[in-house]
């Protein structure tokens, strides 16, 4: 069963990401995302971490790509302007770059071994919190530092009238 | 009872489809897009081998990543409104005005 839904999921997220980045349109690589983290959200429930799970279906499928489809609507760039994608010669190297090293990390993770016991609950809200605020406070309140920084930053450069 | 190195395997196929979209494409936002592929796919990585190897870190970590990945978010798409007034395009072969 587990195997089941390892599979169907991973074909989902795995597929949605290739439509992402094969799109013209950035609205429809917007939605593909959507269908992609909320895989992956699937996949964080299936190692038994529904804190996560929740949280990227929050943060990311609530917050980020909601923040894509405004901005993408905002400057909403007209259909016969979008960038045209030429395959020129450093394109097809990179992209063979990443088969390269998609191959490379099949190798590698084939021979790394992992003992097989059952899922720990490392993505709960206990488990997680339990961490954040004993053995990683300084990274969590480092965090709202970097947090603030972004806001501020965001709203410098969208306010800034040039 | 899945193996850990399929999880590792679908996280390096998530990151490379990443790479490919910063690497060959020339939109702006898909390339944005693209940055938050990679991201999810080191997401991946981090919740299996924490909940396989029984560590809590792998979930903090990926806790971490994900408000890095908002904080890009939102600063980068601050830029590309910014270059987008001052410029009327979203291609980033066109944004070449640090190049000389």
């Amino acid at each position: 069963m587990e195997a089941v839904l390892f599979i169907l999921f991973g074909a989902i997220a795995v597929c949605g990401a290739i439509m992402v980045v094969t799109r013209k349109h950035p609205m429809a690589s917007a939605l593909y995302l959507i269908l992609t983290l909320f895989a992956v959200a699937a996949l964080f429930v299936l190692r038994q971490a529904h804190f996560l799970a929740a949280v990227q279906v929050i943060v990311y499928a609530g917050a980020v790509v909601v923040l894509f489809v405004f901005v993408i609507m905002l400057i909403n760039v007209p259909e016969d302007r979008l960038p045209v994608e030429r395959a020129t010669t450093m394109r097809v190297l990179g992209v063979l770059a990443a088969g390269f090293f998609i191959l490379e990390s099949a190798v590698l993770a084939r021979r790394f071994s992992m003992p097989k016991g059952p899922a720990a609950e490392v993505g709960t809200v206990e488990t997680v919190g339990r961490a954040l605020f004993t053995d990683y406070l300084l990274a969590f309140e480092i965090t709202s530092v970097l947090l603030l920084a972004a806001v501020i930053g965001a709203i410098a450069l969208a306010k800034r009238k040039t | 009872m899945i193996a850990p190195s399929a999880y590792l395997l679908l996280s390096a196929i998530l990151f490379g489809i990443g790479v490919v979209g910063v690497v060959a494409r020339k939109n702006v936002l898909i390339i944005l897009m693209s940055v938050e592929l990679m991201l999810n796919g080191v997401n991946v990585a981090f919740v299996a081998a924490g909940s396989y190897l029984g560590d809590a870190a792998g979930g903090v970590f990926a806790f971490m990543v994900m408000t890095v990945a908002a904080a890009e978010a939102a600063v980068g798409l601050a830029l590309l409104i910014a270059l987008y007034r001052l410029k009327e395009t979203i291609d980033i072969t066109e944004l070449k005005v640090l190049k000389w």
